[in-house]
């Protein structure tokens, strides 16, 4: 297992992406974070206490689970599905959907279904903590907090303290096909 | 969790699976309230709804919450179908084979026969009540009612009054109540309590007045007068005065009890009109329970190869 962010860089990576969110849409006006499950949520909240600090507005902050939009489900075992909220209407706002690695797309695009069956945003922008490469679909993250170029053969794991009681972002070899990594991660 | 193949009975399930039914169907209902109140999960699996016996209820909640998950549905009642004909029930089994569908959703008024279509079909059978054997659905989606209701069920109490010998019902509800830990007291005219209820780990009362302070959930059975081919209690007024639940018995339960029936009611006899009405009871909810709790069913048997790895989305 190799250590690619501690505690400390993903602090920072998350402060950053909360100042760039904040420039890109002029301040947090009509901005929904939304958290994709499960690493996700935790870190969408973080940036909505960032954005709260820098700018002093609350923005909220939801939980969406894209199981129910994924198109590999009939090469899967069932999953157990997670919880789905968002604390404000969608509609003529800015989603921004917040992911810990973005990987092949996959996860993003049913994220995408998913929000537009909430209502009809004004735009959806995508925050990755990691992009680790290997898209299957043309799909391309807003801010991303690193960069990490990966083998396929790689697993990615981005721990948070709300969930895996440490931050730390971490590379370990898998023998697992890709398949079966990519709901893991993507 | 074990993965679910068929659902045949609440006996083949463990407690694990009730609760991922019921974690499921808890994230599920939510959907019905969205703009726009389906998912595209199931899209392309072929649902087969064979109803070879009347329930009008019971097949328009496995239809629509098929539809929800985006399946296609295919109805097939004995009714003017093949079977009226004559086909044998293997023959039946068969020819949906040959068609490719996904699951068999099926019920039949003879105990066995989901299983028995097990044995042809290697697509998941999803049983919606058979004869006097099980209707697991129904149970899963009446505990998850209650859990809603009342949280967890380990240590609640029970207490189902009624037609326990005729009902599929009372048997699924019974065993899925035990498998989450409540405590069950049935109350019925002694000629409506089967011979084996001894061995079913429940308490029997002969007196409902005596059994409702303690109770956090009274569960009305329907009175079958169709399977009653004899005098099984003397009219339906006397019923009513016994057995049934009226504003007087509805004062006797603690505040925070519900009072719930599977549906279809007989007003009058099993549950007065305005105990139906009031806010106690829960029935309408259930129906609407039982849409998500069959969707969670039909995700759980249907989302993928049962033998596939399990991992987080």
């Amino acid at each position: 297992m190799t250590q690619l962010l501690s505690a400390d860089d993903l602090s920072r990576a998350l402060k950053r992406l909360a100042h760039e969110l904040l420039e890109a849409n002029h301040g947090a006006d009509g901005l929904v974070l939304v958290g994709i499950q499960t690493r996700g949520v935790p870190l969408a909240r973080r940036l909505a206490a960032l954005i709260r600090d820098i700018e002093g507005t609350e923005v909220p902050a939801g939980a969406l689970d894209v199981t129910l939009y994924r198109d590999d489900l009939t090469r899967r075992g069932p999953l157990s599905l997670g919880e789905t909220r968002v604390p404000a209407s969608v509609d003529g706002r800015t989603v921004v959907l917040v992911d810990d690695v973005l990987y092949t797309g996959r996860t993003i695009r049913a994220a995408m279904e998913a929000v537009l069956e909430l209502g009809r945003p004004a735009r959806i922008r995508l925050v990755a903590l990691v992009d680790r490469g290997h898209r299957e679909l043309p799909i391309r993250a807003d801010h991303v907090g690193k960069n990490l170029p990966t083998s396929a053969g790689d697993r990615i794991r981005v721990l948070v303290e709300e969930v895996d009681g440490r931050d730390e972002v971490v590379s370990e070899p898998t023998s697992e096909s890709p398949a079966v990594r990519e709901g893991d991660e993507a | 969790m074990r993965p679910l193949r068929d659902l045949i009975s609440i006996e083949d399930l463990d407690p694990s699976q009730v609760l991922a039914v019921l974690d499921t169907a808890e994230q599920l209902l939510p959907i019905a309230d969205r703009r726009r109140n389906s998912v595209p999960t199931l899209r392309g699996k072929v649902v087969c709804n064979l109803f070879l016996e009347d329930s009008t209820r019971t097949r328009i909640s496995f239809d629509l919450a098929a539809k929800r998950l985006s399946a296609e549905v295919i109805n097939f009642s004995a009714k003017g179908s093949s079977v009226s004909k004559g086909e044998s029930f293997k023959d039946t089994a068969l020819t949906l084979d040959a068609m490719g569908v996904d699951c068999v959703v099926v019920r039949s008024g003879s105990s066995g026969a989901p299983l028995q279509l097990s044995r042809y079909l290697e697509v998941p059978i999803l049983n919606a009540g058979d004869g006097w054997h099980q209707h697991p659905t129904q149970a899963l989606l009446d505990v998850f009612t209650m859990r809603r209701h009342l949280g967890e069920l380990a240590g609640r109490h029970v207490v189902v009054v009624g037609d326990v010998l005729h009902s599929r019902v009372a048997r699924s509800e019974v065993q899925a109540l035990k498998l989450l830990g409540a405590r069950v007291t049935l109350v019925s005219p002694p000629t409506l309590l089967p011979p084996s209820v001894a061995s079913w780990g429940v308490e029997v009362a002969g007196e409902l007045d005596a059994v409702l302070p303690d109770a956090d959930v009274v569960y009305l059975l329907r009175v079958q007068r169709e399977r009653m081919h004899r005098a099984f209690f003397p009219t339906s007024r006397e019923y009513a005065r016994v057995w049934g639940v009226d504003e007087r018995r509805l004062a006797l339960l603690p505040e925070h009890a519900i009072v719930m029936h599977p549906g279809p009611m007989n007003r009058g006899v099993e549950i007065t009109a305005d105990v139906a009405d009031s806010d106690r009871a829960v029935i309408v909810e259930q129906v609407t329970n039982g849409i998500a709790v069959r969707m969670a069913c039909l995700y759980l048997l249907l989302s993928g190869d049962a033998d596939a790895t399990e991992g987080s989305a």
